[in-house]
């Protein structure tokens, strides 16, 4: 083969989605920056740096931090023992157990906000505890999210982790304890790391939750530049909260991708069978049910707000979401909230499907050269930005960079689910590269040797592999951008809301029946998105959300 | 001081992988498990170790171990591909054992076992750098760090290549009885058995079918399939068993296991007795050490026969037999 052959296949398959997230990501964040930066056109980075020093800024710096930090710990102490038993033990309802645990990762931040207010407000059933606005609510609600990260990412890890290290360490004469603690801990460490890392970033950007709980009184980074944008037109001091977050997130990421677990191909594992729980793993299932009346109690609080006017049972809620509700709240009824959702996610869903799938073959292509992987490393990285990347910074990103021709998208259509996209495709990208990486390269060479030209061996050999992935992947992408609250926000034009953005307005409102709709509209939503990860589940992939 | 099973079953959800298997192994023994895979006989290893739940009696020294949890029974398990931890080194990995149970001079017992192996100065290596048959030998000192009451080693050899698995199989034989320990081995490969084991049992779907010293089991299988199964080139049954065994001065049996070495062909020039093997070479092919033939016997159809180098039979010539009876096993 020519020398030259391979690194212009490379380029081929990484053109169009560095263009498109050149265009769409690079440039409006970057446009966003500079706003801050030259804010009547003459540089002047005195406002960013004076930004910095700003006693409100180290108070929103640290509440992100530390929130983010303990919802992390909490999150990984919870998830632990649940991987454990989900993931290791076999026992009946064990899907359900495992699908139910997994459903808050999915929910709209939204839905996950109005559900822990109707649970921890001054009505609910545990409003007597006044955590209501308290970090105490924002750290529970990012726990609640991100506990299905850490079960998601250490479970596949356990799952199929080969059983005979430890039995071989049984062997010699170590106790389940200290087997747990010399082998177990040791090779799942990984995977608790990087999953950490992963869940520590989704908490320290997290939009909605902190919205919702937090009002202006509790403010991360995140929520800071979105109030700073548009309550109080502050760019100087949205783009400097910008940038600490872009620099805090790569550096994030590229710990987290250092310390991403790479298997060795050499080993050939033997994963333990799921066997039936035995008493000693009391602790861990007690623990999992607790997690799980966690994860139910908020939501059938919900459900049941949604069905209650006054004090009466009642379906008026659902039955007003055909109504713009009351005091003129909303501009259009929240069943064409409902339309217009469906219809962006879909149009989310196809652009980052195939950005995403490109991408995916363009960094699991094996390397010849240290230079070539070298590309691939930094490709792959690039692709991850949008997962840290404040959506709010995405959203105004794009308002005041593609308003001029040639990129005067404003009124387009494709705006928002270009938007929602964007922030999908790090999940496609790593619901797909562990499944292309987990293809045996001399299978190509095999059916190469055998004949198949290039594109014939990936039908042969990435397609059959590749295909429930690629669903999956697609469904994964459908359910992030229904529930994408960030950038939408800012992108969603007035009279074609999505449903996330319904929801807010509705409990910014006045009004118990606008509250009620709400409650209503977010069962809906929770309801929909759940069907979606429902389909996905029975697709069984196993490397899915391996962030 | 010894290991008994008596009427061990194992079922993987139902299918019986290990059938009604009852054997004794004195100490200081090395006992080879034989058979082919899909035979059940990992599985009776692994029951022996107390990771599979198992029927029937698994004894040490009379104790009955069904209560015993894997960590206290105090025997070793070495795995095929030796599953090193990899995030320790080899010294740690050797001394992993003596470290749980708080030993003093780690480190001097390390290097003693890493000495016995063949591996002075690996101590600081990770085991990614190792190659297959250091790693095996590296899980072989870890394994008898603790001085196991018994050793268990479930296809110690075969993720070798053929000229490392033997001469590995002759260390492991040293170092087994250097070290005085009593094993228990796994293998489908009766030349490692024969080599590394004192003992011999044969297992076939589920059932031991044989067992005993190596020499007993060896001349006397017990029906054709462990015939075939021990090495033997081919059994004859019925009126060419007859045959045979009245060329070689034998008494008739139902069956008899041929090795290839079994026949040669007669160049002597006196004339031979009546009873004498006659035939017709149908092929044949030069190796270093014979001239390996086949011959189309009167009385035997095609069997196996071997030649001095010196002699060049060719296809379509007669050739006179001579039958080596130590290399005949009579079956039943």
């Amino acid at each position: 083969m020519n020398t030259w052959r391979r690194p212009v296949t490379l380029l081929a398959l990484a053109l169009v989605p560095v263009v498109v997230l050149g265009v769409f990501f690079v440039l409006p964040v970057s446009g966003m920056v500079a706003r801050g930066f030259w804010p009547d056109g003459a540089f002047a980075p005195g406002e960013v740096l004076d930004v910095l020093t700003r006693p409100r800024t180290g108070r929103v710096v640290w509440f992100t931090v530390w929130s983010a930090g303990v919802a992390t710990l909490l999150a990984v102490a919870v998830g632990l023992p649940a991987a454990y038993v989900l993931h290791r033990l076999d026992f009946p309802l064990r899907r359900a157990v495992r699908a139910a645990l997994l459903v808050p990762f999915v929910l709209p931040t939204v839905v996950v906000g109005v559900a822990f207010r109707q649970l921890l407000g001054e009505a609910g059933p545990l409003g007597f505890l006044g955590l209501d606005g308290t970090p105490v609510a924002i750290v529970a609600g990012l726990v609640f999210f991100n506990a299905a990260v850490v079960i998601r990412a250490v479970g596949a890890s356990w799952e199929s982790m080969d059983a005979r290290p430890a039995e071989a360490a049984a062997a010699l004469g170590a106790s389940p304890r200290q087997v747990f603690l010399t082998v177990t801990l040791p090779s799942l460490r990984p995977a608790i790391v990087s999953a950490a890392s992963v869940v520590f970033l989704f908490c320290a950007t997290s939009f909605g939750v902190v919205l919702t709980l937090g009002g202006t009184r509790y403010s991360s980074v995140e929520t800071e530049i979105y109030l700073l944008t548009t309550d109080l037109l502050d760019l100087p001091g949205a783009a400097a909260l910008s940038i600490v977050q872009l620099v805090a997130v790569v550096v994030l990421l590229a710990i987290a991708g250092r310390l991403r677990a790479s298997a060795d191909p050499s080993i050939v594992r033997v994963p333990a069978r799921p066997r039936r729980p035995r008493r000693s793993d009391l602790g861990q299932l007690v623990a999992t049910g607790l997690l799980l009346a966690f994860v139910a109690v908020p939501l059938l609080t919900l459900l049941a707000g949604s069905l209650q006017v006054g004090d009466a049972w009642s379906l008026d809620n659902y039955r007003a979401l055909t109504t713009t509700g009351s005091e003129q709240a909303l501009l259009a009824p929240v069943t064409e909230a409902l339309v217009t959702s469906l219809r962006t996610a879909l149009d989310a869903s196809w652009m980052a499907l195939s950005l995403g799938l490109l991408v995916a073959l363009a960094v699991t292509r094996r390397s010849r050269s240290r230079a070539e992987r070298r590309v691939r490393g930094v490709l792959d990285g690039f692709f991850m930005l949008p997962l840290g990347v404040s959506a709010a910074t995405l959203g105004f990103g794009f308002l005041i960079t593609l308003d001029s021709p040639p990129l005067d998208l404003r009124d387009s259509p494709l705006l928002v689910p270009l938007a929602q996209a964007l922030v999908a495709l790090p999940l496609v990208v790593r619901t797909l590269v562990p499944v292309l990486d987990g293809i045996d390269d001399r299978q190509r060479q095999a059916a190469a040797s055998l004949g198949a030209g290039p594109l014939r061996a990936v039908v042969t050999v990435d397609l059959p592999v590749l295909w429930k992935p690629l669903l999956a992947a697609s469904g994964f992408a459908f359910a992030a951008s229904l529930g994408e609250f960030g950038a939408t926000a800012f992108l969603a034009r007035d009279d074609h809301p999505t449903l996330p953005v319904v929801i807010f307005r509705l409990i910014g409102h006045p009004g118990a029946m606008n509250y009620g709709m709400a409650l209503a509209a977010s069962v809906v939503l929770a309801a929909t998105t759940a069907l979606v990860m429902a389909a996905v589940e029975r697709l069984r992939v196993p490397s899915l959300g391996a962030i | 001081m010894s290991l008994s099973l008596a009427h061990v079953s194992v079922d993987y959800d139902g299918v019986p992988a290990v059938v009604d298997v009852s054997l004794e192994l004195p100490a200081g023994q090395v006992l080879a498990v034989l058979g082919p895979s899909g035979s059940g006989k990992s599985t009776l290893l692994r029951a022996v170790a107390g990771l599979e739940p198992a029927r029937g009696l698994v004894a040490w020294d009379g104790q009955d171990l069904a209560r015993v949890p894997t960590h206290k029974r105090g025997f070793a398990l070495m795995f095929q591909d030796g599953q090193l931890f990899t995030h320790l080194t080899v010294a740690r990995n050797v001394g992993y054992a003596l470290r749980l149970r708080r030993a003093r001079d780690v480190d001097g017992r390390v290097r003693e076992l890493l000495a016995l192996v063949g591996l002075e100065g690996y101590g600081d290596r990770l085991p990614s750098t190792l190659s297959g048959g250091e790693r095996q030998r590296v899980a072989l000192a870890r394994s008898l760090a603790v001085e196991p009451r018994l050793l268990l080693l479930d296809e110690p050899l075969s993720a070798l290549d053929a000229g490392l698995r033997e001469r590995l199989a002759g260390e492991l034989r040293e170092i087994l009885v250097a070290a005085g320990t009593t094993a228990l081995m796994v293998t489908h490969d009766h030349e490692e058995a024969y080599t590394v084991a004192d003992r011999l049992a044969v297992m076939r779907d589920g059932h031991l079918v044989q067992s005993g010293a190596i020499d007993e089991v060896w001349r006397a299988p017990v029906d054709p399939a462990t015939a075939l199964f021990l090495g033997y080139a081919r059994v004859l049954e019925g009126a060419t068993a007859a045959r045979l065994l009245r060329a070689a001065g034998l008494a008739p049996a139902r069956a008899v296991a041929v090795r290839r070495s079994a026949l040669t062909v007669d160049v002597s020039q006196a004339a031979g007795r009546a009873d004498q093997l006659v035939g017709v070479v149908v092929s044949a092919r030069v190796t270093p050490d014979q001239v390996r033939l086949v011959v189309d016997v009167e009385g035997l159809g095609e069997v196996d026969a071997v030649a001095a180098v010196d002699t060049h039979p060719s296809a379509g010539e007669p050739v006179r037999l001579a039958v080596d009876r130590s290399r005949l096993a009579v079956i039943g």
